[in-house]
């Protein structure tokens, strides 16, 4: 569904991706696990056109998406829950939804969908007329994760939800990070530090270091590699 | 009593005028946070596209009313043009460079479009024909109203409305909120942040286009420099009121052309910007971010 082809990316005369490769299938849960400044962002940001690729090639669903402009990509089903989420601080909670289905038309599936937000994330009805600024951090990942959904994507990027979240809701959006995949078949890739949480939802994941993948496998022998355990699962 | 009312109503025709400017100002630095610097010469460039046209279609034999509306349009076209023009050509290359460098590239265009306008007309000030005529049933009023003033009052509430609406519940007005608060996510959730851009100039234009029509046609002349003069002074406005935010420079504006008009007519004229820098100041001192400024970024 997803190809990255030996893509490098700069921020000016910085190497942030040094000849990325990955390849993603319709349904799949793909994880991106990497240290602090790996440049999983990055990755993710070549993707959805953010910051373009300076040579090699992306391609979704066998089509080239490389040097589309950010809203032509999000056009074809690619949606992203950047980093820090991202919330618009001045619009309400429903405003914030109706920012995700921007380029719908269909008004009664938006709200259907609204619906459907609100059934995983009951909280969020409560807080709908609020302003997005000012919600709990927890709070903001789930809507910045609703937002995205608003769009009915067909792949779905995530930056970290786990983020400066307690571990209880952690564990509650992974639960429906997974339950999203089944669901509705969403094909999603999760960039993760929370490796060991990562991998338990994932099919296959990818280890990043230095802009470079370096290892690539199912999730459960990642889990169990003894290099991947000692970097990031801190066993 | 009858002396209030009419500085009173003097200040809001004046307040009305910097608010249709300083709407271009408060709305580009919401957006792309560029002071744009050549904003003024907009307005002057409508003023002048307007005498031109008046000018042409009076001695083509056309009645007033017509006259008015055309050289409005036209005005307001022409004026869009030269500001969507500009932002794709001076600041849009820049749009990654460092601030100072798109000021820089702002400072240039206002100069190049004063000059430019100085060269293709004269430094002389041109009269500006009266485009809106006294209405007979306005009579009684005119030691408090004049027409002019109550066309330009009138005018620039419509305007304000029909802004305020657009943007609350369009989809486009709902596009330039998310730019304004954030850029990256509004592209990710698939708006088109450069129409955006290019379209939040081409509105600002059009305000200022409309008022440079309706002051140069209360004032009755114009040169080159005009621009400058009451590009500087929306400045101020939009900056009192907070800059980025739409209500605060409607707000700033009013607030300036209060303070210039009743100095003016309760001290000197002489005194009026001195008057109006001080309440600059001032305000500035107790609310850094303008009156109904947010400190952060929130701007539309
Ligand atoms: N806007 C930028 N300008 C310059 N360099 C950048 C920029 N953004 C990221 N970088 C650099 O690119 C590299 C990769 O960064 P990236 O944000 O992709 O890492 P990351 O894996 O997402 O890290 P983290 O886990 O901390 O989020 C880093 O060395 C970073 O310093
Ligand atoms: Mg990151």
């Amino acid at each position: 569904m997803l190809k990255i082809s030996d893509v490098k990316t700069y921020y000016g005369n910085i190497q942030a991706l040094k000849g990325i490769n990955v390849e993603i299938a319709q349904g799949e849960i793909i994880t991106l696990i990497g240290a602090n400044g790996a440049g999983k962002t990055t990755t993710l940001m070549s993707v959805s056109g953010i910051v373009p690729p300076r040579s090699g090639d992306i391609f979704f669903e066998g089509n080239p998406i490389t040097g589309l402009k950010p809203h032509e990509i999000v056009e074809l089903g690619i949606c992203q829950v950047p980093e820090g989420r991202h919330i618009f601080p001045y619009l309400t909670v429903l405003e914030n939804l109706d920012m995700g289905a921007f380029l719908r038309k269909d008004a009664d599936g938006v709200r259907q969908d609204r619906d459907y937000v609100f059934s995983l994330f009951p909280i969020l009805a409560n807080r709908r007329h609020q302003a997005g600024g000012t919600l709990s951090g927890g709070e903001q990942q789930m809507l910045a994760i609703s937002r995205a959904l608003m769009a009915r994507p067909r792949l779905l990027l995530m930056d970290e939800p786990s983020l400066g979240l307690a571990p209880l809701i952690v564990r509650q959006i992974f639960g429906i990070i997974k339950k999203i995949n089944e669901e509705s078949r969403t094909t999603i890739f999760l960039v993760e530090q929370n490796a060991n949480l990562a991998l338990k939802i994932a099919h296959r994941g990818y280890v990043m270091e230095n802009g470079r993948i370096t290892q690539t496998d199912t999730a459960a022998d990642l889990l169990n590699n003894e290099d991947v355990r000692k970097a990031y699962l801190g066993v | 009593m009858n002396y209030f009312l009419e500085i009173f109503l003097g200040g809001l025709t004046r307040g009305s005028i910097y608010a249709l400017i300083a709407l271009g100002y408060t709305m580009v630095y919401g957006i792309i946070e560029l002071i744009n610097f050549a904003h003024g010469e907009i307005y002057m460039i409508g003023a002048f596209t307007a005498l031109i046209v008046a000018s042409v279609l009076t001695l083509l034999g056309f009645n007033t009313l017509s006259v008015f509306i055309l050289a409005l349009v036209l005005a307001v076209i022409y004026s869009c043009c030269y500001a969507f023009t500009m932002e794709k050509i001076a600041y849009k290359p820049l749009r990654q460079a460092p601030r100072l460098s798109a000021l820089i590239s702002a400072i240039g265009m206002s100069l190049f479009l004063q000059n430019y306008v100085l060269l293709a007309q004269t430094s002389d000030f041109l009269p500006f024909p009266r485009l809106i005529p006294d209405f007979d049933f306005m009579e009684p009023y005119a030691h408090i109203i004049t027409t002019q003033e109550a066309v330009i009052l009138i005018t620039t509430a419509i305007f304000m409305t029909i802004l305020t609406i657009f943007i609350k519940f369009t989809r486009m007005g709902k596009a330039m909120r998310a730019t304004s608060q954030d850029k990256v996510m509004a592209a990710l959730t698939g708006i088109d942040v450069n129409r955006v851009i290019s379209f939040t100039f081409i509105v600002g234009a059009a305000a200022a286009a409309v008022g440079g029509v309706l002051i140069a046609s209360h004032i009755g002349m114009i040169n080159f420099y005009i621009g400058f003069i009451a590009g500087i002074k929306a400045f101020v406005a939009a900056v009192l009121g907070g800059i980025g935010s739409i209500p605060g420079a409607v707000l700033g504006s009013f607030v300036l052309g209060w303070t210039e008009s009743f100095c003016t007519g309760y001290v000197s004229s002489d005194y009026e910007d001195v008057f109006a820098f001080l309440f600059l100041v001032l305000i500035l001192i107790f609310r850094p971010a303008g009156i109904l400024g947010r400190s952060e970024s929130n701007k539309v």
